[in-house]
């Protein structure tokens, strides 16, 4: 995957959240955006996920402008799955429908196959169990694989994740970040933010540290963490490390 | 069991008052009011006539029964105005969305009166419309249309931003968000005032008794001319308002709480 930000900024009001932000990663499998919260790893994969467009600058993935018409964002935003750092499971339907929805209504599965594909993926969770719960009835870690088996199932080739673990527990991490890794080798392109520095370093190709708006240091996974060049990251680093 | 628990709420949310304990508390609340009442008609020294009044009692039923319909229609067609006025808003067309914003402050900015004096006067004798009940059943729609429409509005703005951008990620074309994601989600949150919006729809009905809309309430006030009494039949009125009214007000209550334990 070869992703580009040509100066984004991306302003909510008075917040400037990306400011004059510059990118370029070439030939990545796996990408990990890592940094101090608020530094803007979250709204840069909504950027990347065509949920929203920069206030200016232009962002291309695999060498195509992400679409600037609607239509071509939809068609964009059906072929990627996004896990959200809030999960954003839809409240009024259970876990089963939640997977199952989109598959009916956007990939034109059938509502027999819908199901069937649903389950099989919520089992690979450990969710078999739980289909039925809605998700105020869930812990934060079930939703979290439900958010995850919700973007997995219509197979999309580039998965967007936005701490995809930070709900879970030491276990279910491991599993989860395994059931990534799987993904990996499954020749999917991922866009992960973590703030788990041993994963990142062990399954991304490339790190990209990100804080106060601006790109601070990009290179390959083992360089950042190892041998980081500026101040910044050095910082974040050591304070990653000391707990 | 105490004198004090008997009257007094515990603090603990887990033990609610028994039943006894409501009932008695409830009779005295209500034995309370009535001695104001009975204090009121004793300084009046109102001589009752209740016989003449009990007479009519098929003339009550038979309004009881036209404000029952009147509602009923004007509730259904105040919800398929109520809803295409929400659509309208929500439009891009901005002559469509202004004209929704303009139908609902111009009906939530004036009087219920005036606007059946204007709708009965102007627009029903422009449209030629005869009817009495089909005149009062169009006010009446267009008039609870335009809080239902604030009140789905209300609960489309509510549904959050995080769930617009997780139907926009899986890829839901704005229909398919509209029907599966905002639409559930804000007729639920808005039951409660629905219903509650319904109750006001039968009370507000009383007003049409001015355009000679034989109802529940035109129908009491000929009963009190008929028998030269005063109050009498304002007493059967406000027990026939209220058979319907608190039900709707119970199932309101009902559903906030519901919808209070689910989120
Ligand atoms: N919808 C929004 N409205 C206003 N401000 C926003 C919005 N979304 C993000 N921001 C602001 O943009 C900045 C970057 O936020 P972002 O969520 O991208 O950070 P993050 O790096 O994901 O942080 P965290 O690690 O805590 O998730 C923050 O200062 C935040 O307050
Ligand atoms: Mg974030």
């Amino acid at each position: 995957m070869n992703l580009r930000f040509e100066k984004v900024t991306m302003r909510y009001g008075q917040q400037c959240a990306l400011d004059d932000f510059s990118l370029s990663i070439d030939d990545a499998r796996c990408i990990a955006l890592i940094g101090p919260s608020g530094g803007g790893k979250s709204t840069t994969l909504r950027l990347l996920a065509g949920l929203e467009t920069p206030s200016s600058g232009s962002i291309q993935i695999n060498g195509t402008e992400i679409g600037s018409s609607e239509p071509e964002r939809l068609a964009y935003r059906k072929r990627t799955g996004v896990v959200f750092q809030a999960f954003n499971l839809f409240p009024h339907f259970d876990a089963l429908t939640n997977v199952a929805l989109p598959l009916e209504k956007v990939h034109g599965y059938s509502h027999s196959a819908s199901i069937e594909k649903a389950e099989t993926i919520l089992e690979q969770f450990q969710l078999s169990e739980h289909r039925f719960k809605k998700p105020a009835e869930l812990s934060g870690g079930q939703n979290q694989r439900v958010a995850i088996a919700r973007a997995l199932a219509p197979d999309p080739d580039t998965i967007f994740l936005d701490e995809p673990t930070s709900a879970l527990d030491p276990e279910m991490t491991a599993e989860v970040l395994d059931a990534i890794e799987r993904l990996i080798d499954a020749k999917k392109d991922l866009v992960i933010a973590t703030h788990q520095m041993g994963f990142a370093k062990h399954a991304a190709n490339q790190i990209a540290l990100i804080a106060e708006g601006k790109l601070v240091e990009t290179g390959p996974a083992a360089q950042v963490i190892e041998n980081p060049q500026s101040p910044r990251t050095q910082k974040f680093l050591s304070a990653c490390l000391s707990f | 069991m105490t004198p004090r628990s008997l009257f007094f709420d515990s603090e603990s949310a887990s033990k609610p008052p028994s039943a006894l304990a409501r009932a008695a508390s409830f009779a005295i609340a209500l034995l309370a009011l009535s001695l104001c009442l009975f204090a009121a008609f004793y300084v009046l020294q109102y001589e009752w006539n209740w016989s003449s009044v009990f007479r009519y009692k098929a003339k009550f039923l038979k309004g009881w029964l036209a404000t029952l319909g009147i509602s009923s229609i004007s509730l259904i067609f105040s919800f398929l105005v109520g809803a295409i006025a929400t659509l309208c808003y929500r439009s891009r067309f901005l002559p469509l969305k202004y004209l929704a914003n303009i139908y609902v402050e111009l009906i939530r900015g004036t009087p219920l009166l005036v606007q059946i004096y204007i709708f009965f006067y102007v627009i029903a004798n422009a449209a030629d419309i005869q009817n009495r009940y089909l005149v009062g059943i169009c006010i009446m729609a267009i008039f609870s249309g335009a809080y239902i429409s604030e009140i789905l509005r209300a609960g489309i703005e509510g549904v959050g931003r995080s769930q617009l951008l997780s139907a926009k990620a899986i890829g839901f074309s704005e229909y398919q968000t509209f029907r599966y994601v905002i639409a559930p989600q804000a007729l639920r949150s808005s039951l409660p005032a629905l219903a509650g919006q319904t109750a006001n729809l039968i009370k507000d009905s009383s007003l049409l008794s001015i355009i000679a809309i034989s109802e529940f309430t035109l129908n009491a006030q000929e009963v009190n001319a008929f028998t030269y009494s005063s109050f009498e039949s304002f007493f059967p009125l406000a027990i026939g308002y209220l058979a319907l009214t608190l039900p709707i007000m119970r199932l309101s209550r009902i559903l906030e709480k519901r919808l209070r334990f689910e989120t």
